[in-house]
């Protein structure tokens, strides 16, 4: 285990001509955006049942992160990932009642401290917390499957202010492959199924998967490290997802990037362990700069 | 060498909490399932009652049919053609025993009005009395119906309301039905599934509230266009108008709905009026599909204002498909029960008990408190009464579910969820709705008898009272069909059998009932409030027309007293702003009570 829990870390891999990349401001970029997203959603079409829940989903993922950081490393370690993933559980979560707000958060960042190999996470907390409640409570938790609203316009918004920043971070890269991926087996699974490919292709239309383009399967700690790598990973989830779509079950993309995702640490993380101790440090320790720094979400 | 250490043991004790807590959520949901399962063999009693399904024995056999619209909806039809089994109880005939009509909705069926003999059987009249035949393509199939003296002559009429032409029919002395035509000025064609009497301005005539569901201007036969449905799941605002027609008092109906601020055009599928805010005005409460709720505050029934945002009801969007007033807490409020779809794995929206937080007059605030008190997972849930089925004193809650019974072993609702979240562009055209090909949507589904301890939790007992039927149900309706002072439960099934389970209540427990009749106020003493004092209790219940989902329940009111053999008073407030109480009345007995003269 180690204390890496922060915010958009560069990658080994990552362009070095994107220095941006380190600043101050583009650590705060991605719970920016979240912040406005949710809070236009809400203003504008009342996607929240009160704010109660997203509240509670926020506290707890702050609270648990600053009381395990506090305990396991003896620091207070930087909120935003804890943020994120608090906010995320909060719009993706839909339930009647307020215990899985709690839960999905207090789980998926306990999962940061517990679900690691060689002190790297392996699957996205949030990706965790969000599989785990739909996993194991059918009967009251379900993810945000509605868009909000009837409007264009603001769904284009996102989309544009989600590619500037996730480009910005150096990750559009990921986002762009997945939307590419989608899209193309949206194709295939009209085609074997015979669905009209608009029915195919609607759910990309939704909110949940801006969310989870822009802040799931980009998450720096549970992507492979590699440019190439990163975009592989992404297509064998898009894949992974048209299968399970085909199998005719509704959380695909969650548990494709569970399955995938993780898939793709333990294989990077044994090729680590082969590599030698030299050139694996250097890697790690790249990646790995300071407690404070950005964290998965 | 301390850090290391001091990381292994946190390691060791995250990884418990992590496991703690994954085993809670599993069994949290599974507490959240709830309900009382009972040994095979039929119904115990131990809950106080039990429910026999007795159609057959009463002399019904009636089975709903379902409409066929334009052969473009065809790989959608069993879900646009999925309302219409409707239920609305009254004694048409005045002998004093719960009549009730039943509608049909395939083009040329028949809709029936089953005459209570008064000897323990039913016997259809519809064709005797002109209200059978109704259902044709120029006309329209109906979707539902509602009782209501709107010329206070003291025989109940009739409002059928179709997806089609509405038509009102005066109900002749109890000996048969006349169309009123088209003098009554009702609107000429709406595709409606609820509607209800109310006097909105106390002037002591009922006045007609009618709720569009698809626009007026679409035909479902004919359509011009596959671009009908609704431009999204849930913000949805491209349904069918409202019509809020003023009783003139010569037979006709002025349309006054714009002018009293209706201007709604969501995708309304249930209604019902009620005194809210206390204001002796009835405000009116509208349960849509695919949006928000509405709450209409009747300003002294000058005009209408939604008040559902600040309310609190109208913030969260979900498919809301009922709506009935219930005092679930015996504290003189009226809480209102909205039913949403449930369904374990793809969409838990809970249906929403909305109770408010202060009474009396003034701004009000409501709480959703579904999932405190037990009652919010019914599945794809359609129609809900409260009434005291036990007769113990507290308001019970009888819920019927399911949308789509076909297939059993293959289910549409992966394809409905993927359609479900497109974009209006999608969403929007009936030609871009995976075809159904035979499969279930949410069919097969448990229904909910819950009982209310009176303490706030309600448990339901359904499999073990006796309601164990698993038909897609839609509307129900509450009546003492036997005079005996308990409340049976008559289910309208889409494409499905009429159920009635007849009520068996223990001997020990009291009751008592009061059938009202208003003279200043509109003669079937619709709005008026009855609040029953006993053992230092009080319950509210207000006489109303339609209530839950396309359902109306006898106009008499019942009240469960439990072991009490005494009636402290009832305290009567009539629509016309006149009061009136009565003291000590006689337990276990109907009351006819008028209304009088003066203030």
């Amino acid at each position: 285990m180690a204390g890496d829990v922060g915010v958009l870390a560069p990658q080994a891999g990552t362009p070095a001509h994107r220095p941006r990349v380190l600043s101050l401001e583009n650590r705060f970029l991605p719970p920016i955006l979240i912040t406005l997203i949710l809070l236009s959603a809400h203003l504008s079409f009342g996607v929240l049942e009160g704010w109660e829940r997203t509240g509670l989903s926020i506290v707890t993922a702050i609270g648990t992160e600053l009381v395990l950081g506090r305990v396991t490393y003896g620091k207070w370690l930087n909120p935003a990932s804890a943020y994120i993933s608090g906010i995320s559980a909060g719009i993706l979560i839909r339930s009647p009642f307020l215990w899985p707000y709690f839960f999905c958060s207090f789980i998926s960042i306990v999962s940061k401290y517990v679900l690691r190999l060689k002190g790297r996470h392996i699957w996205n907390p949030t990706n965790f917390g969000v599989s785990a409640m739909v996993f194991l409570a059918p009967a009251t938790v379900t993810v945000l499957s509605i868009q909000w609203g009837n409007v264009v316009a603001p769904m284009v918004v996102i989309w544009i202010l989600g590619a500037i920043i996730t480009w910005r971070v150096g990750r559009a890269h990921i986002s762009a492959t997945y939307v590419v991926s989608f899209l193309l087996f949206s194709f295939v699974r009209s085609a074997l199924t015979g669905i009209p490919w608009l029915a195919a292709v609607a759910p990309i239309t939704g909110p949940m998967y801006q969310l989870y383009i822009f802040f799931m399967v980009t998450d720096p700690k549970t992507t492979v490290r590699p440019v190439w790598g990163q975009c592989l990973v992404v297509f064998l989830v898009a894949f992974v997802e048209m299968l399970m779509r085909l199998a005719e079950i509704v959380y695909a993309p969650f548990y494709a990037l569970f399955l995938v995702g993780s898939i793709a640490m333990i294989v990077e993380i044994w090729l680590d362990s082969r590599r030698p101790p030299e050139r694996a440090n250097s890697q790690q320790l790249s990646f790995d700069p300071t407690p404070n720094a950005q964290s998965a979400r | 060498m301390i850090n290391n250490s001091r990381q292994r043991i946190a390691w060791f004790a995250w990884a418990l909490v992590l496991v703690a807590s994954l085993a809670a959520v599993r069994a949290l949901n599974q507490q959240a399932l709830g309900g009382v399962s009972g040994e095979e063999g039929g119904a115990d009693g131990r809950f106080g009652f039990t429910l026999e399904e007795s159609a057959r024995s009463l002399g019904v056999d009636f089975v709903h049919e379902g409409p066929t619209f334009d052969a473009r909806l065809d790989h959608i039809m069993p879900q646009v053609a999925s309302m219409g089994a409707a239920v609305a109880v009254a004694d048409f005939d005045r002998d004093g025993w719960q009549d009730f009509y039943v509608t049909n909705s395939r083009e040329g069926s028949l809709n029936r009005l089953y005459r209570n003999q008064g000897d323990g059987t039913l016997t259809d009249v519809a064709g005797d009395v002109g209200l059978a035949d109704v259902n044709r393509r120029d006309t329209g199939v109906s979707m539902g119906a509602v009782w209501g003296d709107y010329d206070n002559d003291g025989f109940e009429d009739l409002l059928l309301y179709r997806y089609g032409r509405p038509e009102l029919f005066h109900n002749e002395q109890g000996r048969g039905f006349a169309p009123v035509g088209e003098n009554a000025g009702l609107p000429r064609w709406v595709n409606a599934n609820s509607a209800t009497w109310l006097d909105y301005d106390r002037d002591g005539r009922l006045d007609l509230f009618l709720a569009g569901y698809w626009p007026d201007n679409v035909n479902l036969w004919q359509l011009e266009t596959t671009r009908i449905m609704p431009e999204s799941f849930e913000y949805a605002t491209n349904g069918g108008r409202k019509y809020l027609l003023h009783n003139q008092g010569d037979g006709s109906f002025e349309d006054r709905t714009e002018a009293l601020g209706l201007t709604s055009h969501r995708w309304t599928l249930a209604v019902t009026a009620g005194d809210l805010f206390g204001s002796g005005f009835p405000d009116l409460f509208l349960a849509n599909d695919y949006g928000v709720s509405e709450l209409y505050r009747n300003r002294d029934g000058k005009r209408f204002e939604d008040v559902a945002q600040d309310a609190g009801v109208g913030r969260s969007p979900k498919s809301g498909m009922n709506a009935s007033l219930g005092d679930v807490f015996n504290d003189g409020r009226l809480a209102i029960y909205k039913t949403n779809i449930s369904e374990p794995g793809v969409l838990v929206q809970g249906n929403d008990l909305w109770v408010p937080k202060a009474g009396g007059s003034g701004s009000i605030e409501y709480e959703n408190l579904a999932s405190a008190l037990g009652v919010d997972l019914g599945g794809w849930s359609w129609g809900a009464q409260f009434g005291d089925l036990n007769n113990d004193g507290t308001q019970d809650l009888y819920l019927v579910n399911g949308y789509v019974s076909a297939g059993e072993r293959s289910s549409y609702w992966y394809d409905f969820a993927v359609i479900a979240v497109g974009h209006s562009a999608i969403i929007g055209d009936a030609a871009n709705w995976p075809p159904m090909k035979g499969r279930s949507l949410s069919g097969y589904q448990r229904k909910r008898v819950w009982i209310n301890d009176g303490l706030g939790q309600f448990t339901d007992v359904a499999q073990v009272v006796g309601a164990s039927d698993t038909h897609d149900g839609r509307a129900v309706a509450l009546a003492d069909l036997g005079n005996r002072g308990a409340l049976d439960v008559i289910v309208a099934n889409q494409r499905g059998p009429l159920l009635i389970y007849r009520n068996e209540v223990a001997p020990d427990r009291h009751w008592i009932q009061f059938a009202l009749e208003g003279a200043a106020s509109n003669r079937s003493a619709i709005g008026a409030r009855v609040e029953l004092h006993w053992n230092g209790r009080v319950q509210a219940q207000e006489v109303s027309a339609a209530t839950g989902f396309s359902a109306q329940n006898q106009r008499r009111l019942h009240y469960g007293l439990g072991a009490a053999s005494e009636v402290d008073r009832i305290v009567i407030r009539w629509p016309s702003g006149r009061r009136q109480t009565i003291e000590r009345p006689q337990v276990d007995m109907q009351h006819q009570v008028k209304e009088p003269d003066g203030r």
